[in-house]
C-alpha cells in the first residue's frame, strides 16, 4: 500500500524509538515507539510507523504520538497506538483512533480450583462452555432486548447485567469505570446501532475474541499476586470480547459524519480514517456520548459471559460460584477514548486519551482503582495467542509518560491470509491438543488464522513494557481450554 | 480480474479494479461479500435499491460498502450482483441482489466495516483501481 514508512528511527534508549517531527510536514509532535531493537525489525516491515506519524498531525496532540510494542498496521491509528489531545487548546476526538470494536477488552476471573482439580473435567468444561456461550460471526444470544431495555444497557453497562441476575454487586467494583462510564448519551445512537445491538448482549463474536480456561504458570511478584488473588497452579478464566455489532455501527456512523466535518473545523490530516472533531464541539461531545454507550454495552457483554461461565463451572463441579472462589480480578478496556487529567508543562490539563489496542495501567495509589489494589497498582490483563500464554501485569508510576498506558496483547505478525496459507495442511486443533490445550471453535478457518505463528510472542512484548518501566509482570497464565468464534 | 486480496497484518485489504468508476463501486461490493462468504453458488432473491450521497467519490465508495454491510445484517443475507444505475455529483443510485446460500454458514468471515484508510481511486492505463482496508 501507499505511504510505506520511509523514515529513520532515532534511538532514545533500549526501549524507545523516536520518529522526529522532520519526518513529515505537519507533524505537531514526534512519534515514539516502545520496542527493543529485535522487535523493531518486524515493526519496520509493516506500515504501522507511518500511521504513528500520521496521528502526530491530530490537532491538540500533546507529548508524542505513541505506540506500544504490540504495534501493528491498522487503519487510522495503528493497533497499539496511544494519542492524547489537550481539550482546552482545540484537542480532537477521532472515532478512527478508538476503532470499530469500541471497548474491546479483557476480564480475568480467579477460582479456588487448581490444575489437578480441573484436568479430569477439561473436555467436559470446554464443551459445556462452548454450548453455553454463543460464539461465531454474527452470533446472537438468549438475551433479546427491546428499545427501552437496550437504552438501560447503554447507560448502566455491567450494572444492567448484575440487576438482571448476571453476576453480583462486587463484580462492578472490579471493572474499569465500575463497568459503566459516565456521560453515555443514548440519544446520539442511530436506529441502526440499536437494531444491531438488540440480540447480541452476552455473545463472544469471532476473530481474535476468546474465552480461555488458564493455569497460573508462573508468579513473578508473590505479594502482588496474593493481593490479586492468585498463586501458582491455580485456575483462572480470561474473557476477550467487545461491543459487537453495536460498537461497529457507532464507529461507522461517526466516522462517516466526521469525514464531513473536516472542512468545517479546518482540520488537515493525512488519512481520512483519522477524521475527527474538537472534543469541546457539539459533534465531538456527541461522538463521546455515543462511544460511551458502546463501551457500556461491552461491559454488559463481558459481565453476561462471565456469569454464563460461572454457571458452567457450577454445573460441572456441583458447587456454587462463590464457594469455587470465582471472583473477578479486573476488567480492562483496550479500545477507548477517556478524559483524564495530566500535568502538561506544569499545569493539570484535561486530555482526551485515545487507546487503540492499548491498556490503561494506573499506578499504586491512584484514586480510580479499587481499594484492594491501591498498594499494588491496577491489574493489567494481556492476552496472548491461544497456543502460548497470557500475562497479568500491574501499573507503575513511571507510566505517567504514556498517560498510564501499556500494551494490550501479542500483536499480529502475519496477515490472516498468510497464516491460512502457511497452515493449510496442518490440523491446528490436534496440534493444540498435543500441547494439552483443548479448543472448540465455530469458524472453519478461525483456528488457522489465529495460529500462534501469526502473532508476536507476547512474552517479548511484556518484557519490553517491563523494561521500559510502564508496567510490571505479576503472573504468567497458560491456556488449557479455549473457545473461539 | 475484479479484485485481488493483498497482505494486511491485522485486517483484510483488497485492490479493486474497474474500467470505469461505477465498475469500481460494483467490484468493490463484490469483493467485500466474496470475502465474507460463498456468493458464487446459490440462488438470487430480492433486489434492494440504494441511494446515498457523500462529499466526494472516495467517501461515497466506503459509504456504499457500509450501507450494504448494514443491509446484509438487517436481511441476514449476502449480496452478489451489483448494478450502479447512476453516479453523478457524488450521488449514487444502485441496486444489489440478495443471495440465498446453498448450505452451510452464511457468513464465514465477519467484516466489521469498510474503512477510509489511505483511500484513493487512481486512474491507470486500463481504467481505475483502489485499495480498500476492511476491519475484521
Amino acid at each position: 500500500m501507499g505511504h510505506a514508512f520511509a523514515g529513520r528511527f532515532e534511538k532514545i534508549d533500549d526501549y524507545r524509538w523516536k520518529i522526529p517531527m522532520t519526518y513529515m510536514p505537519g507533524m505537531r509532535v514526534p512519534g515514539i515507539i516502545f520496542s527493543d531493537e529485535k522487535m523493531l525489525k518486524d515493526i519496520i516491515k509493516d506500515n504501522a510507523p507511518q500511521q504513528v506519524a500520521n496521528a502526530a498531525h491530530l490537532p491538540g496532540i500533546v507529548r508524542a504520538s505513541m505506540a506500544m510494542p504490540d504495534i501493528h498496521w491498522g487503519y487510522g491509528l495503528p493497533i497499539g497506538g496511544v494519542v492524547a489531545t489537550d481539550i482546552e487548546s482545540g484537542g480532537v476526538v477521532s472515532p478512527g483512533a478508538v476503532g470499530y470494536d469500541i471497548n474491546c477488552g479483557v476480564r480475568l476471573m480467579r477460582t479456588n480450583l487448581y490444575e489437578k482439580d480441573v484436568m479430569p473435567y477439561i473436555k467436559e468444561l470446554v464443551t459445556a462452555l462452548f454450548s453455553k456461550v454463543p460464539t461465531g460471526v454474527g452470533s446472537t444470544g438468549k438475551i433479546n432486548v427491546n428499545y427501552r431495555e437496550e437504552k438501560n444497557i447503554l447507560v448502566k453497562g455491567a450494572e444492567w447485567a448484575v440487576r438482571k441476575g448476571y453476576g453480583c454487586e462486587e463484580d462492578l467494583e472490579y471493572c474499569e469505570e465500575g463497568g459503566a462510564i459516565k456521560g453515555a448519551d443514548p440519544s446520539q445512537i442511530s436506529d441502526r446501532a440499536y437494531q444491531r445491538g438488540r440480540s447480541q448482549p452476552g455473545t463472544l463474536g469471532s476473530g481474535n475474541h476468546f474465552l480461555e480456561v488458564q493455569v497460573v504458570d508462573e508468579i513473578y511478584r508473590k505479594e502482588t499476586a496474593k493481593v490479586f488473588g492468585i498463586e501458582k497452579g491455580q485456575i483462572a478464566i480470561m474473557i476477550h470480547t467487545g461491543s459487537r455489532g453495536f460498537g461497529h455501527q457507532v464507529c461507522s456512523d461517526y466516522s462517516a459524519s466526521m469525514v464531513r466535518l473536516l472542512a468545517k473545523f479546518n482540520i488537515e490530516i493525512p488519512d481520512r480514517q483519522l477524521s475527527c472533531a474538537p472534543v469541546a464541539s457539539e459533534e465531538g461531545k456527541n461522538y463521546l456520548g455515543a462511544m460511551r454507550c458502546a463501551a457500556n454495552y461491552a461491559w454488559a457483554n463481558r459481565q453476561v459471559i462471565m456469569h454464563l461461565t460461572r454457571e458452567v463451572f457450577e454445573s460441572v463441579f456441583k458447587e456454587n460460584a462463590a464457594s469455587l472462589g470465582m471472583r473477578l480480578i479486573y476488567d480492562v478496556a483496550h479500545n477507548i477514548a477517556k478524559i483524564e487529567g495530566y500535568n502538561i508543562n506544569g499545569k493539570i490539563k484535561d486530555l482526551c486519551v485515545h487507546r487503540k489496542g492499548a491498556t490503561r495501567a494506573f499506578p499504586p495509589g491512584h484514586k480510580d482503582i479499587p481499594r484492594r489494589y491501591r498498594e499494588t497498582g491496577q491489574p493489567v490483563i494481556i492476552p496472548g495467542d491461544m497456543g502460548r500464554c497470557s500475562y497479568l501485569l500491574a501499573g507503575t508510576q513511571s507510566a505517567e509518560e504514556t498517560f498510564y498506558s501499556t500494551c494490550h496483547g501479542a500483536g499480529r505478525l502475519l496477515s490472516r491470509t498468510l497464516a491460512k496459507k502457511m497452515t493449510r495442511s496442518r490440523e491446528i486443533s490436534q496440534e493444540l491438543a498435543d500441547k494439552g490445550i483443548i479448543v472448540r471453535c465455530t469458524g472453519r478457518e478461525t483456528l488457522n488464522e489465529e495460529v500462534s505463528d501469526a502473532y508476536k510472542n507476547v512474552t517479548d512484548v511484556v518484557n519490553i513494557v517491563q523494561g521500559a518501566g510502564i508496567s510490571i509482570k505479576i503472573a504468567k497464565l497458560r491456556p488449557i481450554g479455549v473457545i473461539k468464534g | 480480474m475484479r479484485y485481488e486480496q493483498i497482505p494486511h497484518t491485522a485486517d483484510l485489504a483488497v485492490k479493486v479494479y474497474g474500467k470505469t468508476v461505477p465498475e469500481i463501486f460494483e467490484n468493490a461490493a463484490f469483493a467485500m461479500f466474496d470475502l465474507m462468504g460463498n456468493i458464487t453458488r446459490g440462488s438470487l432473491k430480492d433486489t434492494k435499491k440504494i441511494e446515498i450521497d457523500a462529499p466526494d467519490t472516495e467517501t461515497l465508495l466506503i459509504e456504499w460498502l457500509n450501507e450494504l454491510l448494514y443491509l446484509s445484517f438487517e436481511t441476514q443475507a449476502l449480496f452478489s450482483v451489483f448494478c450502479v444505475r447512476s453516479l453523478e455529483n457524488n450521488k449514487l443510485r444502485a441496486t444489489a441482489i440478495e443471495q440465498i446460500p446453498e448450505s452451510g454458514d452464511l457468513i464465514q468471515t465477519e467484516i466489521k466495516a469498510a474503512t477510509y484508510h489511505d483511500l484513493k481511486i487512481e486512474k491507470t492505463e486500463s481504467g481505475y483501481e483502489v485499495t480498500i482496508v476492511f476491519d475484521v
